[in-house]
């Protein structure tokens, strides 16, 4: 079984097919916005001091997260990456808990336990990565293998990077779903870095998506600036392991287009290949196929980006008036209550 | 009230709960067609089906980590490790992941992980270990160490049914050569409680697992000198049983703490430093630690008889304490 590299999409018509009408490309660029604003506002909060800890983003990865995230049902589950606030929104957080998140607030998902991206809402359907990655491909696994078990028409998402593709994690999770043929998808996020480490400082064959042949599923390779193919090729994917048909490894190709958090100032990506992904911008690459293939009009566009520019302001200063944690509560909630159990979230 | 060794209470407690609870899962390398590599769910697979019983690959990673996502999917995994010593394996999926996962987001993580733990039978290295204090030290466990039938059953049902990750460890010197009264219905015992194991008012062994035993047969020798000793074993080490050990101390004013764990950050620091800072007044002795000397746990049976505590160490220590 080969490795499958994804056409591109091309026409409306095409993307009809795939389920998706013009009001859903307007969402989803929508999305796309919002994920970019969240973290360019981010940003600005870092530098005026007001975000305790490091700063990362995910530019250049909108479309692979959008994408995917877009291609999930409403029940199936994921554990999201540091790069990939796109699924955050387009699962339907709210953007106000983003930023109380990133500023230590008790409004944030972790209220002020954990910072940045490692964050979820479980009622969203995802689930909080931690550091080590690729730590939470075992447990998508498991969240798969509970879907199997009980013959749920659910699917579980496990995501992770071309670093985090070198680690014992990624392959015990892939063999086992691949031994049970278990409803989880693995996205990697193909960013090109490593922190400063090149892909071929990490791995020795041309793609990630090589080694699914080895577990027994399908391996594809899209283009992870190209939303909609990568819209297309998740759901495709998603929707064979809801049928039964097992895991896929589905690897979006882009580039982290910042350093690894705000401190790196990425000075070992050759300049060129900044240039060249510069071109490649996913939103606006999106942008430019919807006013060519579905005729968005400057006056939608510019709607589009007021809504988001004012959502992203109030949803700042509903995070600035969230309060900061009580020390006094920081040794509750380290052990759960019965009555924890048993939420929304676990069925 | 039927008699059972250690592993039949154990497999006892684990069939009742699977058969009770759908959401019951056991997972784990040769748990299915072979029972276990030391029997404990022989015959489950053919009652519970290949989708509950589930013989998994050499994946300890995946074991930890897929019973975490089960959990998180509402299941109520319970993941054996065919020996104690293969949990370092999994270190991250149950330190990094289950154990702080409620704590950041408010997610509970209701897994068990079966730990056949402990030496006596030149398992070597690799297969003696009692890792448990490693696991003491971090917040978000609970740490299980039961040391007869009946508690093994009783404290493996609250296991199950706690919403937080507990480390069960089994005691495999106790799986076939303990026996006692096991209830034959479900039942289950609240986690923080010690049992007086030994009643005695001269001086008081705070101790858990197989070397409840050995202090025991210590106790029975130092009983014929007119020295009677207390033998409190806690049980469960996360949450322990603070008040009962001051009780003890207060009552007895001589501690003996004893584990089958090597000294030097093992679980009984914790216990001598509480014991002195909270009933400092109350001690007519220092408080006294036996434990493993520093190593790993060694192969030959002379090398792993001096390096476990044994029932002469245990009476010698005991002496020293009441000649104080």
């Amino acid at each position: 079984m080969a490795v499958r590299e994804a056409e591109p999409v091309g026409s409306l018509q095409e993307v009809k097919e795939v389920g998706l009408d013009r009001e859903d490309l307007l969402g989803i660029y929508r999305t796309m916005l919002i994920t970019r604003g969240i973290e360019e506002r981010g940003h600005i909060l870092y530098k005026q001091g007001k975000i305790p800890g490091s700063f990362y983003t995910g530019r250049g990865n909108e479309a692979a997260a959008v994408g995917v995230a877009t291609a999930m049902g409403p029940n199936d589950v994921g554990t999201p990456l540091h790069r990939d606030m796109g699924v955050h929104v387009a699962r339907g957080i709210e953007p106000w808990r983003v930023f109380a998140q990133y500023m230590g607030r008790e409004g944030g998902p972790t209220r002020g336990r954990d910072g940045n991206v490692h964050m979820a809402v479980a009622q969203l359907g995802l689930h909080a990565q931690v550091s080590h990655l690729p730590a939470m491909l075992p447990v998508a696994t498991g969240m798969a293998l509970a879907f199997k078990i009980r013959g749920d028409r659910r699917v579980a998402l496990g995501w992770f990077g071309d670093g985090s593709a070198a680690r014992g994690d990624a392959h015990e999770a892939m063999n086992l779903a691949g031994v049970r043929q278990l409803p989880v998808i693995f996205v990697c996020d193909n960013n090109q870095w490593a922190y400063s480490t090149p892909t071929y400082l990490s791995y020795p064959v041309e793609h990630i998506a090589d080694r699914a042949a080895a577990y027994g599923f399908e391996g594809v390779v899209v283009d992870g600036t190209d939303v909609l193919a990568v819209y297309r090729e998740a759901r495709r994917a998603i929707e064979r392991a809801r049928e039964g048909g097992g895991p896929t490894l589905l690897e979006c190709v882009t580039l982290r287009m910042e350093g690894h958090a705000v401190h790196d100032d990425a000075f070992y990506v050759p300049k060129e290949m900044f240039e060249k992904w510069a071109a490649y911008d996913p939103i606006e690459r999106f942008r430019t196929w919807l006013q060519t293939n579905a005729d968005m009009t400057d006056d939608e566009e510019g709607e589009l980006t007021s809504t988001v520019k004012r959502l992203l302001n109030d949803a700042l200063d509903r995070a600035e008036e969230s309060p900061l944690p009580d020390p006094s509560k920081l040794a509750e909630g380290v052990y759960a209550s019965p009555e924890d159990l048993d939420t929304p979230h676990h069925k | 009230m039927p008699e059972m060794t250690y592993i039949q209470a154990i497999s006892d407690g684990l069939r009742l709960e699977m058969r009770r609870d759908q959401r019951v899962i056991l997972l784990g390398e040769d748990v299915g067609v072979y029972g276990g590599a030391f029997k404990v769910s022989l015959g489950f697979q053919e009652e519970f089906g290949p989708w509950r019983v589930i013989d998994t690959p050499l994946s300890e990673t995946a074991i930890v980590g897929g019973a975490t996502g089960a959990a998180l999917m509402g299941m109520r995994p319970v993941a054996e490790m065919q020996f104690a010593d293969f949990i370092s394996c999994a270190w991250d999926q149950l330190v990094t992941v289950a154990a702080k996962q409620f704590f950041r987001v408010g997610t509970p993580i209701p897994i068990v992980v079966r730990l056949p733990s402990g030496g006596g039978f030149s398992g070597g290295p690799f297969h003696s270990q009692n890792p448990e204090s490693s696991f003491a030290h971090i917040p978000g466990l609970k740490i299980v160490c039961p040391a007869t039938p009946h508690d093994a059953k009783g404290l493996l049902a609250s296991a199950i049914e706690d919403p937080n990750p507990v480390l069960f460890f089994e005691h495999k010197h106790l799986y076939r050569r303990i026996k006692g009264e096991v209830p034959e219905d479900r039942y289950t015992i609240p986690f923080g409680y010690a049992n007086v194991h030994r009643p005695g008012d001269d001086a008081t062994v705070v101790t858990w697992g197989a070397m409840v035993h050995t202090a025991t047969a210590a106790a029975a020798e130092l009983a014929k000198e007119g020295f009677e000793v207390e033998v409190l074993d806690l049980r469960t080490l996360i949450p322990w049983d603070k008040e009962r050990v001051l009780e003890g101390v207060q009552r007895c004013s001589k501690v003996l703490v004893l584990h089958e764990d090597t000294r030097t950050g093992g679980f009984g620091a914790e216990i001598a430093a509480t014991i002195a800072e909270e009933a400092f007044e109350h001690l007519d002795a220092p408080v006294m630690r036996l434990a493993a000397p520093d190593t790993p746990v060694p192969f030959s049976p002379p090398l792993e008889k001096a390096f476990i505590p044994q029932v002469d160490d245990v009476v010698t220590a005991l002496r020293e304490l009441a000649a104080y």
